[in-house]
């Protein structure tokens, strides 16, 4: 197929053109979400948001303190269950894997990550919510913990392997017992990657509301125990954003700049922790 | 200890000194072992947590899903009826929704991700891809809660007062645009779940299009291709794998996206070809009804399409990797 300069030239432009007006059929609608919670978020916000509970629909006023201190708490708890898990098994596939059995792990990992998070949520609430006769935030912390153990698992063993074998090497021969190598030298090397794959997790979780539906439930007052429902910022989106009322959709929004903002932070965090590595 | 050492230099008997010696050495290898393989163990430990929680995954679903599977058997799979009150589950209308919104919603968001994914890696400056290719990654972090307060509160009412009456006006001769405009509908579920994916179908082709050696490019540059005609005969070919492993990526998660198309869909069990009906999906289902149910069979009913919604993810998510484990491998990188 043989065809003149002129038409290849145009084409060439053609195709350029597509690729440009793709790129902004990408941008155009994220920047529109961008744009609308800014908008929506900010008009909305106000110092109530963060110290009252919501109130019925109606009464003017009212902001989401519980969800926000139900979202620390189960995130926090999610952490003190997920995190020792996803770091000492990557250790695990970082020193002494390579056998059938890491590949099987690793494979596990994917396919957790890969599940539906409302499935996590459906597991959790077999597990916890029907012996413990009642939704409860520790069965939240617990589906939260599911999904953040395999982001931490995959991108810590990433960041273990990275730490060169003579630092070990290093230590090993300096008589240091391999189980303090692996913490206070290979762990402590890799320190700020591994720091950051934490933060993507937590970012990561934060956002979740899928399995929280039938774990934390949501609570429109405050919590006292970990055994009772708890509010949680993206649940709380979820209710008043589906409610038909003005306000409720207020608070929403409200909530939704705090969500993002507090993300796009970790996620700033993370990145600056990732690049500080390369450079030193 | 520093005393033994100077009275066995003081008094030398070699017998007790090598003596001292091994019996030392024997000390601190078990001390070491010790250490070493309680720390193994407790590493292997939690590693095999991860293989003993996918595990409990599957029997847990499988198990909860039984009641149902024995009362419905195939019929759960191709019956629409679904009557909590009667007790008589068939999960069709849920399946068709889950398919078509994932189907639909890939196939637009498909070519403008590897649009958007070749601008970035070979047209546009080094600059600009620096800027758009974080940001794209960062909105892939959006949680999908967001993407449907959006959907919900202004993409549907625009969809309704705008778009919708405009398809209706000019293509509702089609099987596929007929009926009232609604706002929340199959339509508006087809498009957040494209909005949704679109970030991370263009951020994984950009990965794989990066992994396609110079020496591909400039060979056909040298041969005098114009930068379609590169990307057409080198960098497409070379990366046709790796993008098919992205989208089947975004496949997997536009079918277990939950929030934000249970948010604009309009969550009724219709299996209309009109896509400005409303429609449930698999995700939905189990969010709306799981808190709430009825029975032990309904509760069952529900673990099933989940059991179902698990199975298809794992195939997909499995078959994703290993089309991008392919290319990335071939290249020598790591996606």
């Amino acid at each position: 197929m043989m065809h003149g300069m002129a038409f290849r030239k145009a084409k060439n432009h053609l195709m350029t053109l597509m690729m440009l007006a793709a790129t902004a059929a990408v941008l155009i609608p994220l920047g529109l979400i961008f744009f609308h919670i800014m908008k929506m978020g900010l008009s909305s916000l106000s110092l109530d948001f963060f110290t009252q509970i919501p109130k019925p629909t109606g009464e003017a006023g009212g902001g989401m303190a519980n969800g926000m201190a139900g979202s620390m708490i189960m995130i926090g708890m999610a952490s003190l269950i997920g995190l020792p898990i996803g770091i000492f098994g990557a250790i695990y596939l970082a020193e002494y894997g390579g056998g059938k059995l890491s590949t099987g792990i690793r494979f596990a990992a994917d396919v957790l990550s890969g599940t539906p998070s409302i499935i996590t949520g459906m597991v959790a609430y077999t597990l916890l919510v029907v012996p413990m006769k009642g939704f409860s935030a520790l069965a939240g912390s617990v589906a939260l913990a599911m999904i953040m153990i395999p982001i931490v698992l995959r991108t810590t063993e990433e960041q273990l392997k990275m730490v060169p074998g003579s630092l070990r090497e290093a230590s090993l021969a300096l008589g240091v017992p391999m189980w303090r190598t692996s913490l206070k030298v290979t762990l402590r090397s890799a320190l700020s990657g591994v720091l950051t794959g934490v933060l993507l997790a937590i970012a990561r979780v934060a956002g979740e509301t899928a399995p929280l539906l039938f774990t934390a439930l949501g609570n429109q007052f405050w919590s006292k125990k970990v055994t009772e429902p708890m509010a949680a910022i993206p649940l709380q989106i979820f209710s008043f954003a589906i409610a038909p009322y003005e306000d409720w959709h207020q608070l929403a929004w409200a909530g939704a700049l705090v969500l993002v903002s507090v993300m796009f932070c970790l996620s700033l965090t993370a990145r600056y922790f990732g690049r500080s590595r390369h450079h030193g | 200890m520093q005393q033994e050492s100077l009275s066995s230099i003081s008094a030398p008997k070699p017998e007790t000194i090598v003596e001292t010696a091994t019996e030392k050495n024997e000390i601190a290898t078990v001390k070491k072992l010790n250490g070493d393989l309680i720390f193994r163990y407790l590493t292997t430990f939690f590693a095999l947590s991860i293989l003993a929680i996918l595990a409990l995954m599957l029997i847990e679903m499988t198990g909860e899903s039984m009641p149902s599977i024995k009362a419905f058997g195939w019929d759960f799979v191709t019956s629409s009826e679904w009557d909590a009150v009667q007790e008589v589950f068939g999960a069709l209308p849920y399946l068709y929704g889950s398919v078509v919104s994932s189907v639909l919603a890939l196939l637009l968001a498909t070519p403008l991700s590897i649009g958007a994914a070749l601008f970035i890696t070979e047209i546009a400056p080094k600059r600009w891809g620096a800027i758009i290719a974080p940001l794209v990654e960062l909105l892939a972090a959006i949680p999908s809660v967001i993407y449907g307060l959006w959907g919900v509160l202004i993409m549907a009412p625009w969809l309704q007062s705008t778009v919708q009456p405009f398809l209706i006006e000019h293509f509702g001769f089609l099987p596929f645009f007929q009926g009232a405009p609604y706002g929340v509908s199959m339509l508006a579920a087809v498009f957040i779940l494209m909005i949704m994916v679109v970030p991370i179908i263009t951020s994984i082709t950009r990965e794989v299009l990066l992994a396609v050696p110079q020496s591909q490019k400039e060979a056909a540059i040298a041969l005098g291709a114009t930068r379609w005609e590169t990307i057409k005969i080198a960098i497409l070919p070379y990366g046709k794998s790796g993008i098919l492993g992205a989208a089947i990526l975004g496949l997997g998660r536009a079918i277990g996206e939950t929030m934000a198309v249970t948010m604009v869909i309009g969550n009724a069990p219709n299996m209309s070809l009109s896509l400005l009906s409303p429609a449930y999906t698999m995700p939905s289902v189990i969010a709306n009804e799981f808190a709430e149910t009825t029975s032990t069979l309904h509760a069952s009913a529900l673990m099933e399409i989940g059991l179902i919604l698990m199975v298809v993810t794992l195939i997909i998510n499995a078959l994703a990797r290993l089309l991008i484990w392919s290319v990335s491998e071939s290249a020598g990188g790591a996606l």
